[in-house]
């Protein structure tokens, strides 16, 4: 319901904002802005696209498909070694056999931390981000900043995502294409062998699998 | 959309994809500087495009249907939601 009236509300403006010459009007979005509604309500008013459909779809990558693919399968390749041989060897099929794929053709390879070596991942040319099993990136993951500077000084980035990486650790960062996309397994945490796969699942987190964390244990989870 | 659209069967990931490559390609070979707002530009040029080629939108539409949205901005007050057709919005859009 839009019962507004424009040519009363002048007088009646509440003056939470500070306007200027009385342009109490909205601000004209980008150029950009505007075509992608152009382009999305026609679809709607043709039928081709669902709205609620649209909205479903940025939920389901925001919360469902999310991160919790990615954690799933690492949770699995933490319990199951045979498994985690696959992923590391041909992580597309691995990936497929939990029932996630790209819906952009895209091959995946799992790289591995270990105590001597620590994987980050970044695509230097456009924001190119494994999707099936971490859902949409993060807006920092797209910056100009983080693309250029985690290749020429990755340990620079990661201290600032809190993470101190000791100086015997070898950092290796991936490239990821439209082609090819990465995945971090990060290290099983300590004092964790009591945890089932799906509590483990539960600690793995997003950052930990682009590489810029790790993946700890909290106190409360840890048995005493 | 684009998702929704590939999904539906209006155009394969392979079309989006080397359609998508394409656009980035040409731009970088046009030396533009490669940050995020050029990556939604393209990404957004390409599905206009894709649109257009599927008979799905055409270009005039879109471009019509632009203009309504910003004139929409225009007439709307601060503070309420920006609709193409509000209610009565014909007889006080604002001079």
């Amino acid at each position: 319901m839009n019962d507004h009236q424009p040519a009363h509300h002048h007088a009646e403006h509440h003056g939470a904002h500070d306007h200027h010459g009385g342009h109490e009007h909205q601000a004209v979005p980008s150029d950009l802005a505007l075509r992608v509604k152009a382009l999305e309500s026609l679809l709607v008013d043709k039928g081709l696209v669902d709205p609620a459909g649209l909205d479903a779809l940025v939920d389901m990558y925001e919360h469902k498909i999310g991160p919790r693919n990615g954690a799933r399968v690492v949770a699995r390749a933490w319990v199951d070694s045979a498994y985690k041989k696959r992923l590391l060897t041909d992580g597309t099929a691995a990936i497929a056999e939990l029932g996630y794929g790209g819906t952009q053709g895209e091959h995946m390879r799992v790289v591995e931390n270990t105590p001597a070596v620590h994987n980050l991942i970044v695509c230097t040319l456009c924001s190119c981000y494994p999707w099936s099993v971490l859902g949409l990136p993060p807006v920092w993951y797209k910056s100009a900043a983080y693309r250029s500077r985690a290749v020429i000084d990755p340990r620079g980035v990661l201290r600032e995502f809190g993470l101190e990486l000791a100086d015997n650790v070898e950092v290796r960062v991936w490239d990821s294409t439209a082609e090819l996309r990465y995945l971090v397994l990060p290290e099983r945490p300590a004092h964790s062998e009591h945890l089932s796969e799906d509590e483990l699942a539960a600690l793995v987190t997003r950052d930990a699998m682009v590489g810029v964390a790790t993946v700890t244990i909290p106190p409360a989870a840890v048995q005493s | 959309m684009a998702v929704t659209l590939a999904d539906r069967g209006y155009f394969s990931w392979t079309e989006w994809s080397a359609a998508l490559g394409d656009e980035l390609r040409t731009a970088t070979g046009r030396g533009e500087p490669d940050d995020g707002s050029h990556y939604y530009r393209h990404w957004l040029a390409v599905l206009e495009r894709l649109v257009a080629a599927k008979g799905l939108a055409d270009p005039q539409a879109l471009r019509l249907r632009k203009e309504a949205w910003a004139e929409a901005y225009r007439r709307t007050p601060h503070g309420k939601p920006v609709e193409l057709h509000p209610s009565g919005a014909e007889e006080s859009r604002p001079r």
